[in-house]
């Protein structure tokens, strides 16, 4: 069976319909997903039947233990029922019924397609990542959240719009990336356990007992070389199964809609919704990339070193992994899945309608605070010269300036008095100022999208006059 | 094998043992006589220096020269790069352009016809400040200078890349766009179309709109 081209119609799909949900060449191509699922569950319970694990049965249930394996046997077994159920219905496309659920779909596109949600949702989801971080790790769990996310990835594909999304060749890696991502975060979390459960015993971290020396040759290069040819052969596949999409000569007064830059900066470009270009294009990129040059320096814990840590280094590692989960990785999904046409939010399974209208009414600060007291914006004269407009100006835009200015200013003071007490006696002055401005820096995104949100905030300082918005 | 190696240590051994039993005296050996130096050496300034700085002057003045020509030629590089920047013929349309008669632009619309080729929407409204205009807007978003689709059944301007978005009049009121978009010159030319100048700009927030070269009067329609 050749299946590279099956796998391309099954993308790119075919068909008289014009916005078809489920085709034979989906359904068939659904077939192969959950056989090599099913291959995979049963390559892991024979890993558990090998391991010998048992669960324990709570007391309603009769109590006794059943082993492991046998609950992955079962799981197994109906993926591959579910397998052939599709090899066999593929000639019946409409009557198919193992498809997403309509309520299924409003419910996930109820909280994606609003990025309020979908910010707070990611956020919840990394502090219950944190909280939880013992059990997630093991690598039953492991496995079964593996599962989950290849088994919701695979039932969306009965969705058009879904597929159109997730199968669009440029988005395809990064479908691959997410769960690259997802394997390294429980890789560290389990390793970490490790160590933090072998530190409360009072034992060295597994890196210290096991550091036998390997030779670079043959260990390392051997390993490399491996890694190599893997790559290589990965990227020439990957070219010929995806054809990279060619769009319409480029024009000056054309842009696509939507508009997006490549993946790993669509972080950015969520920023720049929310900040002005000098800002979220020049400022906050060099602050990130210089913040994290900076890090060695401004780190004063001394432990954790050569050695996978949880405990030893909660700090460091939840703000790091805040900034690159929910702020990073998740403005990519945000950016990639999730941003339409005219840069609205859609949901995964919503059609990309042009004319999908968002009330983004925004307002500034500084029309909040005067219209607030009930006073029209400061303003000079008509007709008057730039030094007879600037106080005016600067006066309308103090509300602004003094927000800011106690952000950056006065917060650090007032954090070195309070949470960050043993941070500043540890790092002094100069550090610790470096440490709080970059952390407040970080911490001006997520502020400013729940503020945009919240009460649709515009520019904390709007001087267009100048080119200057905050 | 073994036999071998031994009788072969016991061999050097015994010469070992030969050599301590004959302890050489050293021999101190006959210095040479110390050179009587020639009258010119002792005359340094004289002889040695002007030596060394003609061999010096030697070795550089390659170098020197070469990094002279490299210098020069940088520079007329420069200067070229620079000249480059002027063409002799400027294949670009005229900035200025007529559009036809203001009547073409009736009250209420906006015309993408000359968005394509010229990047300007032409706009005849009263919404902004209740008056009859017609004017020019440049299509460039005035966030990172993406183009903005007029949506005809929004009746606004939206921006691909960010979300901004634009009133019929040009003001910005949606997305990050912090001004609104630019008006080009705009006049009636005396066979009576309409010009677009787009080498001028106008912008609202500098309150340039209020320039009677950015407008025509609507109501000459
Ligand atoms: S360029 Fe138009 S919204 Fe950013």
């Amino acid at each position: 069976m050749n299946s590279l081209p099956l796998i391309t119609s099954w993308l790119s799909l075919g068909s008289l319909e014009p916005h078809p949900n489920v085709t034979p060449s989906v359904i068939f191509g659904l077939s192969w997903l959950y056989f090599i699922l099913f291959l995979m569950n049963v390559a892991w319970t024979w890993r558990s039947f090998k391991k010998g694990h048992h669960i324990d049965m709570p007391a309603f249930a009769g109590g006794g233990h059943i082993p492991t394996a046998a609950v992955w046997a079962v799981y197994s077994t109906v993926l591959m029922l579910v397998s052939v159920i599709h090899f066999s219905c593929s000639s019946s496309p409409e009557s198919f019924w193992l498809i997403m659920p309509d309520f299924a779909k409003t419910a996930v596109d109820a909280v994606v397609a609003d990025a309020r949600y979908f910010f707070a949702a990611t956020s919840i989801g990394f502090v219950l990542m944190l909280l939880f971080r013992e059990w997630l790790a093991r690598p039953n769990v492991g496995w079964a959240l593996l599962n989950l996310s290849l088994l919701f990835l695979t039932i969306s594909m009965t969705d058009w719009d879904f597929r159109q999304i997730v199968g669009k060749p440029d988005n395809v890696p990064i479908v691959a990336m997410l769960f690259i991502v997802g394997f390294f975060t429980w890789v560290f979390f389990y390793r970490a356990n490790e160590n933090d459960r072998r530190a409360a015993q009072g034992l060295p971290p597994v890196e210290s007992v096991n550091n036998e020396k390997v030779l670079t040759w043959p260990d390392l290069v051997y390993t490399e070389m491996i890694c190599m040819i893997a790559a290589t052969a990965l990227l020439v596949l990957w070219g010929i199964a995806l054809q990279a999409p060619l769009e319409e000569p480029a024009s000056a007064v054309k842009t696509p809609n939507p508009s997006k830059a490549p993946w790993y900066f669509l972080g950015l470009q969520e920023m720049l919704v929310y900040y002005d270009p000098w800002l979220a294009g020049v400022v906050f990129p060099s602050v990130i990339l210089g913040g994290m040059m900076a890090i060695p320096y401004i780190d004063f814990n001394k432990l954790g070193n050569g050695y996978y840590t949880f405990n030893e280094r909660k700090f460091a590692i939840t703000t790091f992994m805040f900034g690159f989960l929910p702020l990073w990785v998740g403005m990519i999904i945000l950016g990639t899945f999730l941003r339409g046409p005219n840069w609205n939010v859609f949901g995964i399974y919503e059609f990309w309608d042009v004319h999908k209208l968002e009330a983004l009414n925004n307002v500034n600060l500084s029309e909040y605070f005067w219209y607030g007291l009930g006073k029209p914006l400061p303003m000079a004269p008509a007709g008057s010269d730039f030094w007879k407009q600037a106080p005016y100006i600067l006066l309308r835009e103090a509300p602004g300036f003094l927000a800011i200015g106690f952000y950056l200013a006065a917060l650090p003071g007032l954090m070195a008095g309070t949470i960050f007490k043993k941070f500043f006696i540890r790092m002094g002055f100069v550090r610790y100022m470096v440490f709080s401005n970059l952390v407040l820096m970080m911490a001006a995104l997520p502020l400013k999208m729940v503020l945009r949100w919240a009460v649709n905030l515009k520019y904390f300082i709007a001087i267009p006059e100048w080119f200057f918005n905050v | 094998m073994l036999n071998a190696v031994r009788g072969k240590s016991a061999g050097a051994s015994a010469e070992v043992a030969a050599a301590g039993a004959a302890p050489a005296a050293p021999v101190k050996p006959a210095l040479p006589p110390i050179p009587v130096k020639p009258p010119a050496a002792k005359d340094k300034k004289a002889a040695v220096g002007v030596d060394r700085r003609s061999f010096v002057a030697a070795c550089f003045a390659p170098v020197v020269i070469g990094f002279s020509a490299m210098a020069a030629t940088s520079l007329i590089w420069l200067l070229d790069l620079a000249r480059f920047m002027f063409p002799n013929v400027l294949v670009e349309p005229p900035t200025a352009f007529k559009i036809g008669p203001p009547s073409d632009y009736p009250l209420g619309g906006v015309s993408t016809k000359w968005l394509a080729a010229r990047g300007v929407w032409i706009v005849h409204t009263d919404q902004y400040k209740g008056r009859n205009l017609i004017y020019a807007l440049a299509s460039v978003c005035t966030h990172l200078g993406c183009t903005p689709n007029w949506l005809e059944g929004e009746q606004k301007y939206k921006c691909p890349c960010h979300g901004s978005g634009f009133y019929v009049n040009g003001i910005n009121f949606e997305g990050p766009a912090p001004r609104p978009l630019e008006r080009v010159g705009l006049k009636l030319a005396a066979d009576g179309q309409l010009e677009v100048d787009k080498s001028v700009k106008f912008q609202e927030e500098m309150g340039q709109w209020e320039d009677s070269n950015s407008y025509v009067d609507g109501s000459l329609v």
